[in-house]
This record gives structure tokens, sequence and C-alpha cells, in this order.
């Protein structure tokens, strides 16, 4: 049989298998973990952080 | 409450994992990486799309469009350089639309930059199962290859690498640009411009009626596609809340990747119309659908031929990393700040990545991948882009404006402001003519596309957003307010 065939088959393969690494995580993850949890993240707070200890370090 | 968004912080084990109560992105990437990410998105454009500029008006307009869209996007690189070193958070412009102008606009900008990139992603799929359909072909295949399991598997693996981790998903990019950007030097250096019997034939090429076939009309018609050469260096932006030092490695990782896409354009452009007619070259469907491939096939060296086919293939695989990276970034930052449902927002606990937004764009992507046309696919792709290039001189005027120089620290000034802004509109709009000649109706129904989505967001989903909340930069009252 001509070796393409059995490259494609492994592409189908390789795909089901990424697909299910994903999607299996995906379920563990959000079992595991609270929303709260998941969704805390917060956009510059590091750069509220750093901003804070700048100031902090300028005031002692 | 605990900030476990610095790792190590509250971590003595030092595995990433969050262990506290709060989960953010990792700070892991530098300005490699972020040149990476730029040039990952763009390098496949030098590789495949362009030519059609040389079908347009000929090599000389090709040549032409290539650096008018190499001043624009280097407007581009300057303005997005100066901004996102100042606004470091994911969504790129996404996020400086929010801050700057305001959330109808940073909803549209949010939009254009998702559709974009998975619009893009689609294409770069499409390319790639073709790209092993031709491989199939010259290896002698007995039968016509199905191109859908690497389309699929394409789209899938990508999204596991992005899903996995950040530094993993951009040092592979950084590995496979290298590589396909190496290739474009090393196939310029094999034709010898310099040597008497180098195969590069400009003048018997471009003399005559093919210098400008189409004449000044041409030139512009073919700007269209000098887009080509560099549409997506602005998703350099995305990488904001992952880079250590946002207002060190932005600035740089943009400016050298503008840099190596000016090279890479104008070497591409030199080897293969020396190489190449016109006619062929200007043919993207039936004539030279990988121009830099067939100009190796010509020289009839069998290394150039494999080393130019790997880097069309890793140039492929780049582009749709960068795009799977950067849409799901703009996506997230847009559930975060409850633009989308809050559910987009989340981030992975022990990978440190928009889990959900990754997994959410890759049906759509799929869906586009192998139920769309490609030439309509990237057509929605660069009006979208087209459609976020004419908010930045707006945003760096009214940014200056509202936030002088001497009222924020940034990481790096752009030079003679507001001419880059004034430029990116002028070439914005000579581009928009030149789109209008070939794409008039997709370009009004992509507006119209637009329109309805800012009314659904103005009257129904801008009341869930907390207001208060998404202006997060700790920068002083803007000017005049």
């Amino acid at each position: 049989m001509d070796v393409w065939v059995y490259i494609e088959w492994g592409a189908w393969a390789l795909s089901a298998l990424f697909a299910a690494l994903i999607v299996l995580d995906w379920i563990r993850t959000d079992s595991s973990y609270s929303e709260e949890v998941l969704t805390s993240s917060r956009e510059g707070e590091i750069e509220a952080l750093t901003e804070s200890a700048a100031h902090e370090g300028t005031q002692k | 409450m605990t900030d476990i968004s610095r790792p190590g912080l509250l971590n003595p084990a030092g595995d990433g994992e969050a262990r506290g109560t709060k989960v953010g992105l990792l700070r892991v990437l530098g300005p490699a990486h972020v040149w990476a990410l730029g040039v990952g998105i763009v390098l496949v454009g030098e590789y495949m799309g362009w030519n059609f500029a040389v079908g347009k008006g000929g090599a000389y307009a090709a040549l032409i469009a290539c650096w008018f869209a190499g001043l624009l996007y280097t407007c581009v690189a300057m303005i997005d350089s100066e901004v996102t070193s100042t606004v470091a958070a994911a969504g790129g412009q996404y996020t400086q639309a929010k801050h700057i102008v305001g959330p109808l606009m940073a909803f549209n900008v949010g939009l254009y930059l998702v559709f974009a990139y998975t619009m893009l992603e689609a294409g770069n799929a499409i390319t790639l199962g073709y790209l092993i359909s031709v491989a199939a072909d010259m290896t002698g295949a007995a039968h016509v290859l199905d191109q859908r399991p690497f389309i699929i598997l394409a789209i899938v693996f990508l999204a596991w690498l992005n899903y996995r981790g950040v530094l993993a998903t951009l040092n592979f990019n950084l590995v496979i640009t290298a590589v396909a950007f190496a290739a474009i030097i090393v196939l310029f250096v094999a034709t010898g411009p310099w040597m008497p019997g180098s195969p590069l034939a400009h003048a018997d090429l471009m003399s005559g009626q093919a210098a400008l076939p189409y004449g000044w009309l041409g030139i512009i018609a073919a700007m269209h596609f000098g887009l080509w050469f560099y549409l997506g260096i602005e998703g350099t932006t995305q990488a904001a809340e992952e880079v250590r030092s946002p207002a060190r490695a932005l600035p740089f990782g943009t400016l050298a990747g503008i840099m190596t896409l000016l090279i890479a354009a104008t070497v591409t452009w030199y080897v293969t119309t020396g190489i190449l007619p016109w006619e062929y070259l200007g043919d993207g469907v039936n004539g030279a659908v990988a121009p830099l491939f067939s100009a190796a096939q010509l020289t009839g060296s069998n290394f150039l031929i494999l080393l130019l086919g790997v880097g069309t293939l890793f140039a492929t695989l780049a582009s749709a990393n960068g795009c799977i990276n950067d849409a799901s970034r703009a996506w997230f930052s847009m559930g975060r700040d409850r633009y989308l449902p809050p559910w987009f927002g989340a981030v992975h606990p022990v990978y440190r990545t928009p889990y959900r937004s990754i997994i959410f764009l890759v049906p759509i992507a799929l869906i586009f991948a192998l139920g769309a046309p490609l030439d309509q696919v990237i057509t929605f792709s660069i009006l979208s882009g087209l459609l976020g290039y004419t908010f930045m001189p707006l945003n760096m005027i009214l940014f200056r404006r509202k936030w002088p120089l001497r009222s924020i620290k940034r990481g790096y000034v752009h030079p003679f402001h507001p001419l880059p802004a004034l430029v990116l509109m002028a070439l914005c709009a000579v581009t928009y003519f030149a789109v209008f000649l070939g794409y008039g109706t997709q370009l009004i129904a992509m507006i119209c596309f637009y329109i309805v989505a800012s009314l659904w967001f103005h009257f129904w989903r801008y009341r869930f957003v907390r207001r208060a909340d998404q202006f997060t930069m700790p920068w002083p009252r803007p000017q005049g307010y």
C-alpha cells in the first residue's frame, strides 16, 4: 500500500490524540479548581505592585 | 489575598504551579521570543502571497508596494513599541484602545485582532495541507492526498502546544522562524548576485513592457498585496503580559522584527524577480504558488529545493502558531474585562495560559480552514488587520495628547511624532482604495458586520462590564480631564 495512506492515518490519529489531551486536561482542570481561582487574573496587577514597590522604595 | 502570578514568590518548589488564590499569566519571555512571535507570524508572507502584487502591476510595482508597505509597518512598529512599552498587558491594541480611546473602540479592535489572527491561522493550515499534498505528488504518491487530516493536525497540535505553555510555544517559534529566515538568506547567497555566472537575470526579465505592464495604476493595485510582506508584526504586543521586562523586550523585539522583515522582503523580491518571469511569478494560483520554492527549483540544486521546502513549511507553522497565541490573548483579555463572558478570562493554574480562549478558537479555525476558500479567508484577515492599522494613528495622537511625554515614563519614545501617525493614516487610505478596487464587496460586508457587532456591544453587552475595574494602569489623570 502507498506510504502516504499510512501517513494520512497517522495524521488522523495524532489529531485525535492531541484533541483528547486538551479536552481531558480541560475537564480535569475545571473540576479541580473553583471558577473564582481560574478567573482570578486581573490586568495590571504586576504593574500596580511594581509601582507601589517603587513608591515604597523612594519613601524609605 | 495572595498573589501567585510571580513564579517562586509563594511557591518555593518553583515548578510554576499555582498554589494561592490568584492565577495570572507567566512572565517568562525575553526579546528573542517577541521577535519570534512577530517575525514568525509574518514570514510566511515572504514565502507566498506577496507575489500577487507582481500580477497586479509587474515586478517594479511589487518593489514599490514592498517598500511603501515597509514604511507603513515601520510606523506601526514604532507606534506599537511606544504604546505597548507603557500599556504592558495582554490584549495588545485592544488594551491600548481601552485605556486611550474608549470601550466601543476597544471592543472593535479586539474583534479585528481575533478575526485577523484566526483567519490567518486558518489560511496557514490550508496552505500547510496544500504543501504536504505537493510533497506527496513529488514523492510519487499513488492517490490524491486527503489534505484534511494535515489541516486538522496542524491546528490541533499547535493549539495543544499553546495550551501547555507560552515558553515552549515561543521557543518552538524561535527555532522554526530562524530556520525559515536563514533559508531565504542562503538562497540569496547561493544565487551569487556578485558573480558572473549568477542565474539572476533582472535586465532581461524586467525590461520593456515587463517593467510596468499596467502603468501607475498597477502600482496602486499592488499595494494591497504589499501588506503581505509584513502583515502581523503588530502581534508582538500580545506578549506584553508575559515578557519579563516589557519596557525593554517589546520595543527591542518589535523593532528588530521589522528590520528582519525589511531585509527578508527585499531579498525575496530581488531573488525571485531575477529568476522567474513576472507573468509566472504574479500568478499565485496556477504559477508560482510558493515563489521562493519555485526559485530554488530553477537553480537545480537539490539542497536548495529541500531547504526552501522546509523553510516554506516552517514559515507556515510558525505563522499559525503565533496566530493562536495572539488571538487567544486578545479573546482572553476581552473575557477578563467582561466585554465577552468572563468564562473566557480563565488562566490554567498549572500551565498559566488562557486555556479556554485557546480551546474556544480551535473549532472556529477548523470551520474556516475546512469550509472556506483560501482567498476569502486571507482577504477577511487582511481587511481586519487594515481596520486595526487605521485605529493606530488615532490612538497614538490621543495617547500623546492625553499623556504627554513628561507625564508617564515610556520604555521607548518614537521619533518625529506626529509624522509616523500621519504617514500611517495616509498609507492606510491608499491601501483602502487599493482593496476597494479588488475586494469592494467584501470590504463593505465586513464593515457592516463590525457595525452590527458594535450595536450589540453598545446596547447589550456593555451592561455587564465592571466599568471602574477595566482601567488598570497606574497613570495620572489624562490632560484636560
